[in-house]
């Protein structure tokens, strides 16, 4: 079980210029595989543009309570990157003047961020359609000071969303720890007694299924149907919606897929499952990903390997939404994530299911 | 390419090549194929389970490699896996014992 970051184990991977080198070098680099620009070429969507504004997704630092194998943001307790409360300011200034409809908040465990609550309270205040919080579950469980956060929750009308890798426990203690699995039952059993995730109840509650290991998602409505049955059988738990997200060869999943000899067969599943039709609605087009530190990025991927927009607003205080759409999108091989099967994002998958794509 | 095996899990990426060699026979295999595994009457989780269980009574490895990532992309679990390996084990078992009533009546026949 891991317990330190790649960062803080001075890992080869933790630096983003090496993923990038192993992104585009080996299959890719000897054309045995298409780049993913070459891929988007063939159907004209190269290059990649942003269409309207949806998705305003702010990463509050990447601390967290937990050291899950697959992360893609290398969070740990020992991360120490955090938003501070001058970088929120800024945030929330371009919150209340956004045409996004969506305010996305991750981490880490954005909860860890000391001023996650002032922050939440005064971005609520903007009415923004949609204000979602991504919270791993165990946090809640983790210190006393976070038990009364479903409360919080609900007092601010926030939508939550949140990992749960299998309805067994297995699954989900070998990809995130020991003992997450039944921290993340009494949670959710917790959020369901705040009325979250509750057939048609407002608060919604909507659950991350990420696979834990070197394959690609299943089809995410049967996937639904099969974890709502478990959970409602085994613990009585409800929710609203799965989405069913594909782990990008990204800094600790890239480095599981290296060492366990993964890489390879999982690059060319992604390629084999490439379909053009999710690159029409790829997250990128409609997001935007501000780090802790305010810079600005095309997704949380992108964020993670460093490469910041190709605009010159680069920054949250410099933000001008309607210069910033005029970019060209950056990408790179872990693109293909996105765009396997019914495609990938934070929201799911991007298109309904596609026959003959198992 | 020099390959002391007879088996290379690589060469599962390339199957759909066969069709290179016979275009005619080899789409129509690959549009049955993936009829075949749509959901129907079964789930398409279920076809995967008997999928899995026939791939090892007729020992392939290609098959064992792709049925065991369908599963997990489908979010079987282990313990369904080996009991559908064991569903088609004692099938397989089953039908080398029931041999075992030719044997006998064979033995009655000759003996006095």
């Amino acid at each position: 079980m891991l317990t330190k970051s790649l960062k803080k184990q001075n890992k080869e991977l933790a630096n983003a210029q090496r993923q990038l080198e192993i992104l585009s070098n080996g299959i890719f680099g000897d054309k045995e595989l298409p780049t993913f620009a070459k891929k988007i070429e063939e159907t004209g969507q190269f290059p990649l543009r942003p269409k309207k504004l949806e998705v305003l997704q702010i990463n509050l630092g990447y601390m967290c309570n937990q050291v899950c194998e697959h992360c893609h943001v290398d969070a740990g307790p020992d991360r120490k990157e955090i938003m501070t409360r001058e970088t929120m300011e800024k945030c929330l200034e371009v919150i209340k003047n956004t045409n996004a409809s969506t305010l996305d908040l991750t981490g880490g465990a954005p909860e860890m961020n000391p001023n996650f609550r002032w922050f939440v309270e005064q971005a609520s205040k903007a009415g923004i359609e949609d204000f979602i919080i991504r919270s791993n579950l165990t946090i809640i469980r983790a210190n006393k000071k976070y038990h009364d956060l479903p409360q919080f929750f609900k007092n601010n009308k926030v939508h939550v969303i949140s990992s749960m890798p299998h309805w067994t426990r297995g699954k989900t203690d070998k990809q995130r720890g020991d003992g997450v699995f039944y921290k993340s039952i009494k949670a959710l059993q917790e959020l369901n007694a705040m009325g979250y995730g509750m057939p048609g109840s407002s608060l919604k509650l909507d659950l991350v299924y990420n696979p834990s290991g070197a394959f690609l998602p299943g089809d995410q409505e049967s996937m639904e149907r099969d974890f709502k049955k478990a959970l409602l059988e085994d613990f009585g738990i409800q929710f609203h919606s799965l989405f069913a997200i594909t782990n990008l060869p990204v800094s600790r999943f890239l480095d599981y897929l290296i060492v366990s000899d993964n890489y390879e067969d999982y690059m060319y599943n992604l390629v084999d499952a490439y379909n053009p039709v999710a690159v029409e609605n790829v997250m990128c087009t409609n997001t935007l990903s501000v780090s802790w530190d305010g810079f600005l990025y095309d997704c949380d991927f992108n964020q993670m390997l460093g490469l910041k927009v190709a605009s010159k607003i680069k920054h949250i205080s410099e933000y001008n939404e309607e210069l910033l759409n005029n970019r060209n999108i950056i990408i790179s091989q872990h693109c293909y994530g996105c765009t396997a099967g019914a495609g990938s994002s934070c929201q799911g998958t991007v298109i309904p299911a596609k026959a003959g794509i198992s | 390419m020099a390959n002391d095996s007879y088996y290379d899990p690589k060469d599962l990426r390339k199957f759909g090549k066969i069709t290179e060699w016979s275009e005619e026979l080899g789409t129509k295999f690959f549009d049955y194929y993936g009829k075949v595994f749509e959901e129907g009457a079964l789930t398409a989780r279920e076809k995967s389970l008997i999928a899995l269980a026939v791939s090892h009574v007729v020992k392939c490895p290609y098959c064992i490699d792709a049925y065991t990532k369908g599963g997990l992309q489908k979010g079987i679990t282990k313990e369904e896996m080996m009991e559908a390996v064991h569903v088609g084990a004692a099938i397989e078992s089953g039908a080398t014992l029931v041999h075992g009533v030719q044997m006998m009546n064979k033995y009655d026949k000759l003996s006095m």
